[in-house]
């Protein structure tokens, strides 16, 4: 859920209870406020009957609430002392001019007594009241429109503002989310002044800062520790080389040195595909220039002849045009062989190995194990599918980080024994 | 034939020195920059193998020296830094060629042969071994002054063989020769061994006196019958 969202979620329900809260206390006090008002026109009115009732006696008969909304009753001197002025909510029956039939209508009527020559009269006052139910039905919709304004203009509000303020965090998001460690040159930023922005910008950038330095360090050690292992390994293989030309070796020794031998060359091999990999990951190789892939194909493939003969695959090449890539040379012929060589070194005798070059498709197709690799893994370092082998596990690899150094797509699919591994030379 | 190996790693120095001189080259050494540069610009040598990074100075600034005095030439840089900067820096300088450590003992006997055969190129561009001759600027051979067409990677193999005649030539270093850098994550050498097989055949067919013999499995020796 959006912040945005989420900030009018809040403010909805609250507003609500708010709305509530007040509507109610207003209806009380307004209730209050025409009460109090309605009771002094009441009392203005008993003032005026009782002042009249001394010069004017017909008015001492009067009995029923009609035209004029007091009655009269004689009552006697006991109770008419006792008596306090009283004002109280009832209802009479009346008849207004759009009823057909005299209707109960909430009044507020004083009861008072007061006496006329010597005779105690007990009088009531009445005055027409507000319909409570009108009242709160009226109110109700009132507040109920009220919180509709409200809500309204505070969405209005919030997606003007809000989406202002939050500009930058945004921005910053969408600098952070297409940042890559080693590739992304400048660091995220923002361009404002509020302090939580600010703060946020320079965490992370501190955090950024320590990532990156912490990425050069391992990129140089892993370069620097293959550097360094070079000699240490020419040694061991040259000293071995000269070992197995002694001639007074016996036989079962020189297997034993023979095997060792080969243990070395494949630290060898290793260590040259981190150096590479090593390399490429430091961009040290950018000598760009416009490449025809086709004759790399056919070479590498015909270099690797006796080795796809030895195991007696068939290899077939279909070019439906002239793929042309602006890339380094060496890191060309880098991906082309080391994806021919994969396709090789990974099938059965009698398979078939299929390479297709489209105008910006190289795509790699093999026979081999019958079980479709781990998507996620098929292209990490040091990934291999079984043990046996003694392959690097860095081939792939090695073509994924020159891929990715271009911003290549590369593909891996699995169909019916079919391995498919295919790059698109040409950025999104 | 007198070779001067610049290398300060001793262990590595004695390596090359043992088997440059299993090839009957006279073998002198250096293993630092001043006792190099004295040595180069005192004596003449007919190949210099010269390590890049040594004690109290660069590789680089002996070559430049030496084309300052014009005597480059015949330079082999064995370096461990396989950088193309690096190589195309050398080999502007007047170096020969570039090797990068590690190497096989095989591998740099062919180098060095290949620079001496460019220095003393007297007409004869050819290798003969028992009753065998390899025309290297013809790309023919023939056993007993009679032709045996061979295929352009028996060629260089057999070649390679003949630059390490009676040496241990190991299965990897052959491939990376003659395969190229191709072979660098072949799990397997054995198409090695079918080539081999090939050659062999050829050889027995043609009644040279020559053959190549296994090695415990890593490699093989071209020696006469």
């Amino acid at each position: 859920m959006k912040l945005l969202n989420q900030s009018l979620k809040y403010l909805s329900i609250s507003i609500l209870a708010i709305v509530t809260v007040w509507s109610v206390v207003f209806y009380i006090s307004m209730l209050n406020e025409i009460k109090s008002s309605i009771d002094e026109g009441l009392e203005n009115y008993k003032r005026i009957i009782i002042e009249k009732a001394q010069t004017d006696s017909t008015i001492l008969t009067k009995r029923g609430f009609d035209e004029s909304f007091f009655t009269l009753q004689k009552i006697d001197k006991a109770r008419a002392l006792s008596a306090k002025d009283q004002y109280v909510d009832t209802i009479i029956y009346m008849q207004d001019a759009d009823d057909k039939a005299p209707e109960p209508e909430p009044v507020r009527m004083l009861i008072t007594s007061f006496e006329v020559k010597g005779q105690y009269y007990e009088l009531k006052v009445a005055n027409s009241m507000v319909e409570e139910d009108d009242l709160i039905d009226e109110l109700f919709w009132d507040v109920v429109w009220l919180y509709i304004i409200l809500i309204a203009s505070i969405t209005l509000i919030n997606n003007v503002v809000l989406k202002k303020l939050w500009k930058p965090f945004y921005d910053f998001l969408r600098q952070l989310k297409t940042y890559r460690l080693g590739s992304t040159e400048k660091l995220p930023a923002t361009a404002t002044k509020t302090k939580e922005f600010k703060d946020l910008e320079y965490a992370v950038n501190t955090l950024l800062q320590h990532s990156i330095s912490a990425f050069e360090q391992q990129k140089e050690f892993i370069g620097n520790a293959s550097h360094e292992l070079q000699t240490p390994l020419a040694m061991v293989i040259n000293k071995l080389e000269l070992l197995l030309e002694k001639e007074d070796l016996k036989e079962a020794h020189a297997l034993k040195i023979a095997e060792i031998f080969q243990i070395v060359e494949r630290s060898v091999r290793l260590n040259k595909s981190l150096l590479l990999l090593s390399k490429i990951d430091n961009k040290q190789f950018f000598d760009n220039q416009p490449i025809h892939l086709n004759p790399i194909v056919n070479q590498t493939l015909g270099d690797l002849e006796e080795i796809s003969s030895y195991k007696k695959l068939k290899t077939t090449v279909s070019e439906t045009d002239e793929l042309e890539v602006h890339l380094d040379p060496t890191l060309a012929q880098i991906i082309v062989s080391n994806l021919l060589k994969n396709a090789i070194l990974h099938n059965y005798g009698n398979g078939t190995v299929e390479v297709h070059i489209s105008k910006d498709t190289l795509t790699v197709r093999n026979t081999g194990k019958d079980q479709t690799l781990d998507q996620g893994k098929v292209f990490s370092r040091f990934h291999k599918t079984d043990a046996t082998t003694s392959g690097s596990g860095l081939g792939l690899a090695i073509v994924k980080a020159i891929a990715d150094l271009y911003g290549f797509p590369v593909r891996y699919a699995f169909d019916k024994g079919v391995h498919s591994f295919s790059i698109r030379f040409s950025t999104m | 034939m007198k070779i001067l190996v610049i290398e300060d790693e001793p262990q590595l120095q004695n390596s090359i020195t043992e088997s440059l001189e299993k090839e009957n080259f006279l073998v002198e050494t250096a293993a630092d920059y001043h006792t190099a540069t004295e040595k180069v610009f005192v004596y003449d040598y007919d190949c210099i193998l010269l390590d890049i990074m040594l004690p109290n100075g660069s590789g680089f600034d002996i070559l430049k020296e030496l084309k300052k005095e014009g005597k480059s030439g015949n330079i082999i840089i064995i370096s461990a830094k396989d950088s193309l900067d690096d190589k195309l820096k050398g080999l502007e300088l007047g170096a020969d060629d570039y090797l990068t450590k590690p190497f096989h003992l095989a591998e740099l006997n062919a180098r060095v042969k290949a620079v001496l055969r460019r220095k003393n190129l007297n007409g004869k561009n050819s290798i003969e071994f028992g009753n065998t001759v390899l025309d290297l600027s013809e790309r023919k051979f023939s056993v007993n002054g009679k032709d045996t067409p061979l295929n352009r990677k028996e060629f260089d193999t057999l070649n390679y063989f003949l630059l390490n005649k009676k040496r241990l030539v190991t299965k990897t270093a052959l491939a990376e020769h003659v395969w190229g850098d191709n072979t660098d994550q072949v799990d397997s050498l054995d198409f090695v061994y079918s080539q081999i097989k090939n050659l062999r055949k050829k050889l027995q067919r043609s009644e040279a006196d020559i053959e190549i013999a296994s090695v415990y499995g890593v490699g093989y020796k071209l020696v006469e019958k």
